[in-house]
């Protein structure tokens, strides 16, 4: 009997035999990143302005837009919370805003069930855009001229880093899909 | 990618049912965070408390991070400072051996300092820190300035105390958790200091702009007396801060007053103290009508 190559009852995501996808790491990995996300304000980085990208929104944003149906439509209520928690927003912008995010991506997708690579950051970046205005005219600061112009270059650079936050969600992707539980 | 399958529904009753209900709770949770929002805008402090234990779950892993942060300005610069920390260090080494001369001349020059004010019988206006911290992070994505310290209530942290560093004015502490503290950076909008010229006497308000610089706003309106480069220190009207504590250098004159350049930028602050309210009193009377953390007016 001819051998087979050893590669052939193997895929990227790891054995075909014997081996089974891992239920917490598959619906638990997206929750965790985007928690750990919502944490960047403990990042060792004191700025005078804002200028961080809402990392915890964007990798939301970027599980949601690629694997529709794996955060539930409510899912915006405690990741924004958690948001909450430490985005120094008051309590409840998170909440609000997340929530709406989901509702309008699920409205957006029933417009263009099929999307590619351009209109997954044309829709990112119009939600980031109108996120961070929201944000800051919900933040309690007074605004002037002056506020509007200091989260400019923290809109720019939310936009142009979510096709970046996108393909790390895309290998993140491939991790929660390992097929790590041994069968039998 | 397409939308999976099982979302459209057809005439399967059970899962139009199922999707309705998936949009109610949504719906729901957003409600649900307007009304939160509602709340914290009317009741600001209510959910103080849920806040500060979070961040004092969080806090540990700040502050393994900030002990690498030392002499770093900034984002880029954060990294830059972790980039460049041997020839930093070999610099550093090198200004220490000159401040450590510095430290004798000025500890002597402290001694004549005592001995000559005990000749005036003035008393000595040194002010004990309560605690020492270490600033290990800041809301760096929303427009509000709010940073984090690692000392609470345990190490004898109070609302209200005023942070400061070696180089000036940091904040003032906004909530006291039990390991954790959150601070009112000076930057922020909501934050209020009344300062001086350090030369004379020429009183303002220092506001935040939540863009790194303040905005210093004359009491006395009339001849804009403020010239590029003068530096303010707190004046101790109001009773939080302590006077002479710098807070900002002039740079760019207006009309009622200058935009100011922080002096103790907080990206290049590790340590800070935390100091005692200055008059007690300014605060009992702050506090009798509403415990509302804004700065005094006057």
């Amino acid at each position: 009997m001819e051998t087979l190559h050893p590669k052939a009852r193997r895929d990227p995501f790891g054995s075909k035999i014997n081996r089974s996808h891992m239920p917490l790491l598959a619906y638990g990995l997206p929750w965790l990143t985007i928690l750990l996300g919502s944490l960047t304000p403990w990042l060792p980085i004191i700025s005078p302005a804002p200028v961080l990208p809402p990392f915890g929104f964007m990798l939301m944003l970027a599980w949601r837009l690629l694997r529709p149906g794996l955060l539930p439509l409510w899912a915006g209520l405690p990741l924004g919370l958690f948001d909450d928690f430490y985005s120094g927003q008051p309590f409840g912008s998170g909440v609000l805003l997340f929530s709406l995010t989901l509702i309008a991506i699920e409205l957006i997708e029933i417009r263009f069930p099929w999307r590619n690579f351009w209109l997954d950051w044309i829709t990112a970046a119009a939600i980031l855009i109108v996120y961070l205005v929201i944000a800051a005219l919900l933040s309690g600061a007074e605004l002037s001229l002056v506020q509007l112009r200091v989260i400019l270059p923290q809109l720019l650079l939310s936009v142009v880093l979510f096709p970046v936050v996108a393909r790390l969600v895309a290998h993140l992707d491939r991790v929660r899909l390992m097929r790590v539980r041994r069968l039998g | 990618m397409a939308p999976p399958a099982h979302r459209r529904t057809g005439t399967n009753k059970k899962a139009q049912l199922g999707l309705f209900a998936g949009y109610v709770v949504a719906g729901l949770g957003a409600l649900f965070g307007a009304a939160l929002l509602v709340i914290s805008f009317l009741r600001p402090e209510t959910f103080d408390g849920l806040r500060s234990m979070a961040a004092d779950a969080a806090s540990p892993a700040g502050e393994v991070g900030a002990a690498g942060r030392t002499g770093s300005q900034g984002f880029f610069e954060a990294i830059a400072g972790y980039y460049r920390a041997g020839s930093r260090n070999a610099e550093l080494e090198r200004e220490m051996e000159i401040a450590r001369v510095r430290l004798a001349e000025a500890e002597a020059l402290r001694q004549e300092n005592a001995r000559l004010k005990a000749v005036l019988d003035l008393a000595d206006d040194d002010t004990k820190p309560v605690a020492i911290a270490r600033l290990i992070g800041s809301t760096s994505s929303s427009v509000r300035r709010i940073g984090y310290i690692s000392a609470g209530r345990n190490d004898g942290v109070q609302p209200g105390m005023p942070v400061t560093s070696p180089t000036g004015l940091v904040g003032r502490v906004l909530e006291a958790g039990a390991r954790s503290s959150r601070v009112l950076l000076l930057t922020d909008t909501e934050s209020m200091v009344p300062v001086r010229r350090a030369t004379d006497n020429t009183v303002a308000f220092a506001e935040g702009r939540s863009d790194g610089s303040l905005r210093l706003r004359l009491v006395n309106l009339g001849v804009n007396p403020i010239k590029q480069g003068d530096v303010f220190v707190t004046s101790g009207a109001g009773g939080l801060f302590r006077p002479n504590i710098a807070v900002a250098v002039a740079q760019q004159i207006t009309r009622d007053g200058a935009i100011a350049q922080l002096l103790s930028n907080p990206a290049a602050t590790d340590v800070v103290m935390v100091e005692p309210i200055w008059q007690r009193e300014a605060v009992q009377a702050l506090e009798a009508p509403a415990p509302e953390p804004e700065a005094p007016a006057g």
